[in-house]
């Protein structure tokens, strides 16, 4: 019963030695770079050789006509960067983005946390409701805001109705930060809530445990817990927020004009590509800023 | 007003339709270890949740000292908990985890740096303060959580499964260290485990608990050897339970119409079963001579295991199937499977026990 007979093989069974597994891992990483060919293409492609333009004409020169000649390299776009005009533009951008972030900060905290307490299937639902707004195109809804700021919308009317000197915001700053903070609370809502939803109750019971009253284990646990998700939602809503144009194109007046307008304004009207490129690249370096916080912070986060 | 640390009286909780809780009256008394034991689910939790403040009672009277509490914020309770994963906060150093409940009770600066020092001490971890718990072990985590509640000087501290997540050795090695802790310090503890040998190692009482309600409360002892229901008796330890009916005064008749001398005959009502030890029960080669004053029984060994410091014998009987250890040493006559063997015990190891 018991015979043993030898299975014959095609390859011989290898024991294993530190050249092979080289090999193997050589090979993993291979299929690994094949994987993300695709996604490394793509960036290639639509973000680092455009980058690289938007550099190079940086330091291009603009001819009197408006041209842009691509010879006597130069660095006279950024000398224009320090016009107090510019600087007033990029510090006004700076502090409407500013704030912005701020107010989204503050109304999307509690909405998050009362998000992530809520029983699993409320919580799916009222987080479906903070998606909505991104079923409809945002450009129709920005000019929705347009009709409910001027004076003659429901806001206008209704100071006018109680006697009032009629309110008026449309082509004012808090326009803009309303249509800002209007557009981007959802990015502020998301991130709050996932790092919410991650916080380990058992570390606030613990507080209280510790006789801490409510308003001070927030402050001392769940505040500081929930650090990651207030980073990173200040950095969705603060950085297109500081570069934004469609919505200060739309609610904003002319008068107060901020970077992504002025950006284009450079591109078209003035015919200033070499300087328009410069700013581009003032956006990149502040964004890119933001993104090191945020690392910081994520490596602090344990 | 009462001595006890914590006394409970008619304390019910219900979570929507399910009750968690079931009109629990309990008092403990100052400076006990005292343990829930039961098995998950049992409410056993939810009850130390309630004496914590976590949880409020639907229906009853949490007192602590003799000062009402059921409905106090936790931060109100002179109790401190040691929780199951611990809950040491990760963004603090152990230093300023432990130091936590001092600053909240504003204790002056120094006076709160020198007790922190004195309960890290403690626990052997002073070297380690300035450290995150990320850094410590899952025991130097623990001791931790320890020092931290301690440092406060609770009335009661209360331990949620403090120890469930340390591998064996370590458990046990804390089991010693925790109940000589609760000797140093005098502080009444109030401990939930489901894991009934460390109850019986640590605890000077245990309450034992089962679809929210207390089915007994006693010494170590006496909830191992003298349990009063079927539940309390299965659930601690290993046990056989025959069923059995009163047949006369001390004498009760098991399955198969073995009649037996038993203890605590007219204690017992409703539905009752002989409850043994499987190291309560001896066994000899059958036709070899017993004791007198003996109950036996004669059985076929099914199987039998080796446990290294013992022996476990299935051993089928007239009143059913029984298990039998017995302790190995030098010498130990063994019985193969197979074999025909006496069963006897002494009628005062075996208790009757309700449903």
């Amino acid at each position: 019963m018991a015979t043993v007979t030898a299975e014959p093989t095609t390859a011989e069974p290898q024991v294993a030695n530190a050249e092979l597994e080289a090999a193997a891992a050589a090979a993993d990483r291979r299929r690994g770079f094949l994987i993300a060919l695709p996604a490394y293409v793509y960036l290639l492609l639509f973000f680092v050789v455009p980058f690289l333009i938007v550099i190079v004409y940086s330091f291009a020169t603009r001819s009197a006509t408006g041209a842009t000649r691509l010879s006597d390299w130069n660095l006279r776009a950024y000398e224009k960067l320090f016009d107090s005009l510019v600087v007033e533009i990029v510090w006004r951008s700076f502090w409407i983005a500013t704030i912005t972030t701020l107010i989204c900060l503050l109304f999307a905290y509690p909405f998050a946390y009362y998000i992530a307490t809520r029983r699993p299937a409320v919580r799916n639902a009222l987080l479906v409701l903070v998606m909505i707004p991104f079923w409809s195109n945002f450009l129709v809804r920005t000019y929705a805001w347009r009709f409910i700021l001027g004076s003659d919308g429901p806001i206008g009317s209704l100071t006018e109705a109680l006697g009032w000197e009629p309110i008026r915001l449309l082509f004012t700053p808090a326009a803009i930060m309303i249509g800002l903070v209007y557009g981007f609370l959802p990015f502020m809502v998301l991130p709050l809530y996932a790092a919410i939803e991650r916080l380990d109750w058992g570390l606030v019971e613990a507080a209280r445990d510790l006789y801490a009253d409510g308003w001070t284990a927030f402050r001392k646990v769940t505040l500081p817990l929930t650090k990651s998700g207030i980073v990173a939602g200040s950095l969705l809503v603060f950085v297109p927020s500081f570069g934004a144009y469609v919505t200060p194109a739309i609610l904003g007046g002319s008068k107060d004009l901020l970077l992504g307008s002025y950006i284009v304004t450079q591109f078209q009207q003035a015919r200033n590509w070499p300087f328009g490129s410069a700013l581009s690249i003032v956006i990149m370096l502040i964004m890119l800023g933001a993104l090191m916080i945020r690392r910081r912070a994520a490596a602090e986060d344990v | 007003m009462s001595d006890y640390a914590v006394e409970l009286r008619g304390v019910t909780k219900r979570f929507g339709d399910v009750l968690a809780v079931d009109a629990v009256d309990l008092a403990i008394e100052d400076g006990e270890f005292f343990s829930l034991l039961g098995p998950s689910g049992c409410g056993k939790t939810t009850t130390l949740r309630m004496i914590a403040g976590f949880d409020y009672p639907t229906e009853g009277s949490i007192q602590i000292h003799g000062e009402e509490m059921a409905l106090q914020a936790p931060n109100e309770r002179p109790v401190n908990t040691v929780f199951q994963s611990y809950a040491l906060f990760p963004h603090m150093t152990i230093e300023e985890n432990v130091g936590f409940g001092l600053a909240m009770k504003k204790v002056p600066k120094s006076e709160a740096a020198e007790r922190v020092d004195r309960a890290l001490d403690m626990v052997q971890l002073a070297h380690r303060k300035g450290t995150t718990p990320d850094k410590l072990s899952g025991g130097q985590q623990q001791r931790v959580a320890l020092a931290r509640a301690l440092v406060n000087e609770p009335e009661v501290l209360l331990l949620d499964e403090p120890l469930g997540a340390l591998d064996l050795k370590l458990r046990q090695q804390m089991q010693i260290e925790l109940k000589d802790l609760q000797e140093r310090v005098g502080i009444t503890f109030v401990y939930v485990t489901h894991d009934q040998e460390e109850a019986l190692t640590m605890s000077d009482r245990i309450g034992v608990m089962s679809g929210g309600r207390l089915l007994q409360v006693g010494a170590s002892t006496e909830i191992y050897e003298r349990p009063m229901s079927r539940f309390v008796a299965d659930f601690i330890g290993d046990i056989n339970l025959i069923p059995a009916r009163v047949s006369g005064s001390d004498a009760v008749e098991l399955a198969g119409a073995v009649t037996v001398m038993a203890r605590g005959v007219d204690s017992a009502a409703g539905g009752r079963w002989l409850a043994i030890r499987p190291e309560q029960l001896h066994l000899v080669a059958d036709g070899e001579a017993t004791p007198s004053g003996m109950n036996q029984v004669v059985g076929t060994v099914v199987h039998r295991v080796y446990f290294g410091d013992s022996y476990a014998y299935d051993i089928d009987t007239a009143m059913g199937r029984v298990d039998v250890r017995q302790e190995n040493h030098p010498g130990l006559a063994l019985h193969d499977p197979g074999s025909r063997v006496t069963v006897w015990w002494n009628p005062a190891v075996s208790s009757l026990v309700v449903d």
